[in-house]
């Protein structure tokens, strides 16, 4: 089964194509064909994955074209990280996709919505297939397509189109350094395959600052696209797109991307001189955990409470890639798929039955929806870290390695885990104790289709960070399977995971006495920290600091370039028009009276001519005859005489 | 006297002359036929003459002259036919008259 991984991106990319020109005469108007394409290759992945964890690998090649000497390859491969990745994101994918059928329900653009996904996911699986860096940008690229087709894919509110070109714009910016990157690693190893890369730093001929260097190169487009700092403004933005949509952008897709992308190219992070790549990568990773995780604390609309709560997450995982937790960050990168999305359907499921986002407007839910209630909190205590849920495998993982490569990072990702903790259950404190505050919504549990993939999801994120488990005797089996050589893990201890869960703890329990038990009113703790409330509120100026410092620039000298053209450059070409438009009056009079005169002339000359030769053709025979006799006479005369 | 052979040649131009007059200024399509019928016989009596003067032994100039009878008959039947034919279409044997190809 391995040769044929290339059908599980062409399934749903022909899907794609069908719904897009079959539409609405499909079954289920599209939505039917998007599944069963996404739900064959989920099947096909899980194969693989099987035949990968008992030894399976497959790499294929061709060449596509030559550049000069250089041949560019294109070709896939499947590894232990690309069949982890395929099964995340056709499972995550086709749960998402299934949801969508009740929340898209009787959406304008239905069909076109399922094209999309569709798009997304064969994109998305195109790019963990990869085994060179041409196929992964193809596919990098066509995720930032689709993510701004589907982030406004309700273009009539502005704000939507805003956010899909904020999000296109800001991971642009990161895919610019990535693609530097990738050029700097062809024109020093001269080929574009991981393999050849991975050899040339393992030989050494790719070393140093230059290795550095497109290490941290390669990294900006991580950072664009997983939304780290300073290019993490686009995502909470992002939440204009409907809901299916941002649970796929933020768990099983789109921000993964970057990710994967750090832990396909880990050898490169690895070999850079004194890990300084991954240096970088762990404090940009340790800074979004804490700071998006501190924001979140004070946003009220609860999809954006989860778009920070992304942004921190993807913080942690490029924490613990960063301080050598291979397997770590790869781990949460799974575990976090299942449940983000959980988080974010469930979220959907809220916002399909209030009309609102705006949690401040909701309240006591729990016993209007109860399966969304209970899955919400199973989301929210994998979330935070909670044993035996998924996310505190991978997120203990993560502080342990943080904890024995760098203490400033290890505190960093320790209060971001207690912040995060706190967050998430003010959410569900405010959205499903308590009493309903709004008094125009009628909320109900949402319909099964919805409800279906929510369990499904509540059950992977409940069990999924088993497999990262120490089990006695077998060990930790996700990381036998997932593993980087020269960074192995440390080995689990008892008294840290003690500790984080304590952490997550007391989390829980502060947000409990503030917005449950309500011992300390919100309101008195906004007064006491007012200006760290400022800070929060203002997201840290960021998207402030990015309109003085970028968008005001650049608009002013549209403007200038735009005086420019309009004066400068329009009026060389108007002056250019108006001197041809004289010259070609001047030609005019000359083709008038110069050449049309001499074909006149002709023309009037031959006529002329012929007037007054015409009288010498009377059309008498006798006048010719008697200019024949006279000529005769004349000959006779001249023979006679000479 | 004896009559010789100069004598029979510039009878025989003057009745060519005559002929060629009566053709060049006639106007008259059947006096254009006779003139024609003129220069022919002009050129008959030549060659009799100098049949019989130059060599009286052969016949040839005899032999012309008959042939150029009989085609001198041929000429007035074809040209009177058109003449006849030119008159009942255009009423008219005046040459200077027939001019309908003229431009």
């Amino acid at each position: 089964m391995l040769q044929v991984a290339w059908l599980i991106p062409l399934l749903p990319f022909i899907a794609f194509w069908v719904i897009l020109f079959r539409g609405r005469r499909l079954p289920g108007e599209g939505a039917y064909v998007a599944i069963g394409a996404l739900g064959l290759s989920g099947l096909l992945s899980l194969v693989i994955l099987g035949q990968v964890m008992f030894g399976g690998r497959y790499q294929a090649t061709m060449v596509w074209a030559m550049m000069g000497d250089r041949p560019l390859a294109v070709g896939y491969a499947v590894d232990p990280l690309t069949a982890v990745m395929l099964f995340v994101v056709t499972v995550v994918g086709s749960l998402i996709f299934i949801y969508s059928v009740g929340y898209m329900h009787a959406d304008p653009r239905y069909p076109r919505f399922f094209a999309y996904l569709s798009l997304f996911a064969a994109s998305m699986l195109l790019l963990v297939l990869a085994n060179n860096f041409l196929v992964l940008y193809a596919g990098w690229e066509l995720v930032g397509l689709c993510s701004y087709l589907l982030i406004g894919f309700w273009f009539e509110r502005p704000a939507a189109a805003r956010a899909s070109m904020k999000a296109f714009v800001t991971t642009r910016v990161g895919d610019f350094f990535m693609f530097l990157g990738i050029l700097l690693l062809f024109f020093t190893v001269g080929s574009l395959q991981f393999d050849a890369v991975f050899a040339a730093v393992q030989t050494g001929s790719l070393a140093g600052p230059l290795l550095t260097l497109a290490a941290v190169l390669i990294f900006g487009g991580a950072v664009g696209k997983s939304a780290q700092i300073p290019l993490h403004v686009w995502l909470p933005d992002a939440m204009e797109g409907p809901t299916p949509v941002s649970a796929l952008i933020h768990a099983a897709t789109m921000v993964a991307a970057g990710v994967y992308l750090v832990a396909r190219t880990y050898a490169l992070f690895f070999s850079s001189p004194d890990h300084l790549a991954l240096t970088v990568v762990a404090y940009i990773g340790g800074l979004t955990a804490l700071m998006a995780a501190t924001i979140g604390i004070v946003q009220d609309d609860i999809k954006r409470v989860l778009a920070y709560s992304t942004i921190s997450q993807l913080g942690y995982m490029m924490l613990g890639l960063g301080v050598l937790g291979y397997t770590a960050g790869v781990f949460h990168l799974m575990t976090h798929a299942f449940f983000k999305a959980l988080l974010f359907l469930a979220a959907g499921s809220v916002i399909h039955a209030m009309n609102t986002n705006d949690i401040k407007e909701m309240g006591g839910l729990a016993k209007v929806m109860p399966v969304t209630y209970v899955t919400m909190l199973v989301g929210g205590l994998a979330l935070a870290g909670v044993p035996p849920f998924a996310g505190f495998w991978s997120k203990d993982e993560i502080l342990l390695e943080a904890y024995h490569h760098d203490r400033t990072l290890f505190y960093l990702g320790a209060a971001g885990a207690f912040v995060t903790a706190f967050y998430v259950f003010r959410m569900i404190f405010y959205t499903f104790t308590g009493s309903l505050r709004s008094h125009t919504a009628h909320p109900h549990e949402s319909p099964q289709v919805m409800t279906v993939p929510l369990i499904v999801l509540a059950a992977f994120s409940g069990v999924i960070g088993l497999v990262g488990a120490p089990w006695p005797l077998v060990g930790n089996m996700f990381h036998r399977f997932v593993h980087f050589e020269a960074a192995e893990g440390a080995p689990f201890d008892l008294r840290f995971a003690a500790l984080s869960t304590a952490i997550a703890g007391a989390g829980i329990l502060a947000a409990a006495v503030v917005y449950r038990w309500q011992l300390v009113s919100s309101a008195t703790l906004r007064r006491v920290l007012a200006p760290a409330y400022a800070v929060l509120v203002h997201k840290y100026w960021w998207d402030e600091f990015y309109a003085v410092s970028v968008v005001r620039p650049v608009v002013w000298v549209a403007q200038q370039l735009r005086t420019f053209d309009v004066y400068a450059i329009d009026g060389a070409v108007n002056a250019i028009g108006v001197v041809f438009v004289w010259l070609s009056r001047l030609y005019r009079v000359f083709d008038l009276y110069v050449v049309d005169g001499a074909v006149n002339l002709v023309g009037w000359l031959a006529k002329a001519a012929g007037g007054r030769l015409r009288h010498v053709q009377t059309g008498r025979a006798q006048n010719y005859l008697l200019v024949i006799a006279l000529g005769v006479i004349v000959l006779a005369v001249i023979g006679l005489t000479r | 006297m004896q009559v010789g052979l100069t004598s029979y040649l510039i009878v025989a131009a003057l009745l060519f002359c005559l002929g060629l007059y009566g053709v060049l200024t006639r106007r008259n399509a059947v006096a254009i036929l006779m003139g024609i019928e003129l220069m022919l016989n002009a050129a008959n009596i030549n060659l009799v003459a100098f049949n019989r003067f130059v060599a009286p032994a052969a016949v040839a100039g005899q032999v012309f002259a008959l042939v150029i009878i009989t085609l001198a008959a041929c000429e007035a039947a074809v040209g009177l036919a058109l003449v006849m034919a030119a008159y009942r279409s255009l009423e008219t044997i005046q040459v200077d008259e027939i001019n309908l190809m003229k431009w």
